[in-house]
């Protein structure tokens, strides 16, 4: 139980050092001088101090939606084994539950920016939506990937027997891998899909959902999607590197320290990697974005298909 | 695990790798990010001979391999950088069908060549006997390819890509072919690709763009 507080309060505390660093990384690549590693919890001290506005139109939907999405997230944290495998949460749900809380999160969003009824946030939500729908099914091909290869929906016993082969590349991970990282940049408002640093309205798409929120309320979606991020990095380093995560039959507190130093390790490369990958491409068409998911839920199901002829 | 396990492993992932190089050529619309992925698909082709050459101690491999890494890792690219700089042709280049579909389509063929290479697979002793399945796959990806493009350029590309399903499909399931071959086909591809090239001149010249469906309209309706 104690491990299982400890891993989800190290995810809450590091998901905004994980978006600062891809943050100073972007600046770095892009010939800016960067802001300071601390810049998001800067940014989320100043919104908890400010007095909330709320338009006159709200509804309590409206006011509550920062909550549930902040506790889906971290909910979400605490079933992903990030650190170790033995823990009470993750044992609780398996993969297919923790997409629904991914689902269920992107729903409250999409509603409560249309509670207001902007023209902004309606607009928002149904582009959010349309990503949504076309990333959710390329998710779950990503995840059936791993399920087939180690024969169980939860994602405990996946890192777990995954740790235990010897070779851990299988060829269709190859292709899963690929997938994954487009649903992780479609699904975090990332470049190719969404700018997450956009000042225009008109081409928003999270942001757009967003506008309405302020200090309290607005500090806790940002640190919802913070995590969500951090979150989808740990589902991506579960299924495709987990090398370092502590498994029951290692010893313990010394596992453990691995364990979180092997998850900053990770976190560290990722980030760079990701602010690469966004520096290097550019935003593309909204509707552009049906084929760049159709692509990657087609190597999801050719992960399959290699999985199953290749005969691994 | 025996290294002949892990190289047999590598294999296969390199093999993967191959597809999803033969795969992402299908989704891009630029040409040099086609030509790009068409270097990156010879560097592939480059470490699994030389892991073949390795496992199976056959010295005309490595040669093969270098004559891989000579030919279609620097050489045809370079050449391919060249020529579309002269042309002025880094334009997009469009495909017939959209790309789901194509996709979609080389999902299929995926399936279909898998298919065709079990009984062949069942016969064959090299340690590399499960990636003919893929082999063949990048055959018809390249062929597909060469189907759906409109442009003289993409066309090329895909020709040397099928020939890079053609080498790879040759050493994993015979190890190879005799040297006296295959030194005639590096040749052929290295003629082909120069005829090849300066007809790209002809066509601009003559259509004033270097997309072949205009060469259609030659014909007496």
């Amino acid at each position: 139980m104690v491990r299982q507080f400890g891993e989800v309060l190290l995810a809450i505390a590091i998901a905004p050092l994980f978006a600062g660093w891809i943050g100073q990384c972007r600046a770095w690549l892009q010939n800016r001088s960067a802001p300071p590693l601390t810049q998001p919890y800067r940014m989320l001290r100043k919104l908890f101090h400010k007095d909330a506005a709320l338009a006159t139109d709200a509804s309590p939907l409206f006011r509550t939606t920062p909550y549930i999405l902040f506790g889906t997230m971290v909910l979400a944290a605490a079933i992903i084994p990030s650190v170790a495998t033995d823990l009470p949460f993750a044992r609780a749900a398996d993969a297919i539950a923790l997409i629904g809380l991914f689902a269920t999160a992107r729903v409250f969003l999409s509603l409560a920016a249309m509670d207001i009824g902007t023209a902004f946030g309606s607009m928002g939500a149904r582009r959010d939506m349309m990503i949504g729908f076309l990333a959710e099914p390329a998710l779950l091909m990503v995840l059936f990937n791993a399920f087939l290869l180690t024969g169980s929906t939860a994602l405990p016993s996946v890192v777990e027997s995954s740790t235990a082969h010897a070779f851990p590349i299988d060829p269709s991970l190859v292709f899963a891998a690929v997938a994954f990282l487009m649903v992780l940049l479609a699904e975090n408002a990332r470049i190719p899909i969404d700018n997450p640093a956009t000042h225009l309205e008109l081409t928003m798409i999270h942001e757009a959902m967003v506008l309405e929120y302020s200090a309290r309320h607005l500090a806790l979606v940002e640190w919802s999607s913070d995590l969500k991020l951090f979150n989808y990095a740990c589902i991506g380093f579960a299924l495709f590197l987990p090398w370092g995560i502590a498994t029951p039959g290692a010893d313990g507190s010394l596992a453990l320290g691995v364990a979180v130093i092997a998850l900053l390790a990770k976190l560290l490369v990722a980030g760079a990697a990701l602010a690469l990958i966004e520096t290097l491409s550019a935003k593309l068409r909204i509707f552009r974005a049906p084929e760049y998911l159709a692509t990657a839920f087609l190597l999801a199901v050719l992960g399959l298909l290699v999985h199953l002829l290749l005969g691994a | 695990m025996r290294p002949s396990n892990l190289i047999a492993e590598l294999l296969k992932l390199l093999a993967a790798s191959l597809l999803l190089i033969s795969f992402a050529m299908l989704s891009r619309r630029r040409t040099q990010r086609l030509i790009t992925l068409f270097a990156w698909q010879g560097s592939v082709l480059f470490v699994s001979t030389l892991l073949v050459a390795y496992s199976a101690g056959l010295t005309e491999l490595y040669y093969s391999a270098a004559l891989t890494l000579a030919l279609k890792v620097i050489a045809l690219p370079w050449i391919l950088h060249r020529l579309i700089q002269r042309l002025g042709a880094q334009w997009d280049s469009e495909p017939l069908v959209n790309i789901p579909t194509t996709m979609l389509v080389g999902l299929g063929l995926v399936i279909f060549a898998f298919g065709l290479a079990q009984p062949i697979s069942r016969m064959a002793t090299t340690i590399t006997r499960h990636t003919i399945g893929v082999a063949l796959a990048v055959i018809f990806l390249a062929f597909l390819m060469m189907i759906t493009r409109r442009k003289a350029i993409t066309q090329v590309i895909g020709f040397l890509a099928m020939e890079n399903g053609l080498f790879f499909a040759a050493t994993s399931a015979t190890y190879g072919m005799p040297m006296v071959i295959e030194l005639g086909i590096a040749l052929d591809l290295l003629v082909g690709f120069f005829i090849l090239g300066i007809f790209f001149f002809q066509i601009r010249e003559q259509f004033d763009s270097l997309d072949l469906s205009h060469l259609e309209s030659l014909k007496e309706e």
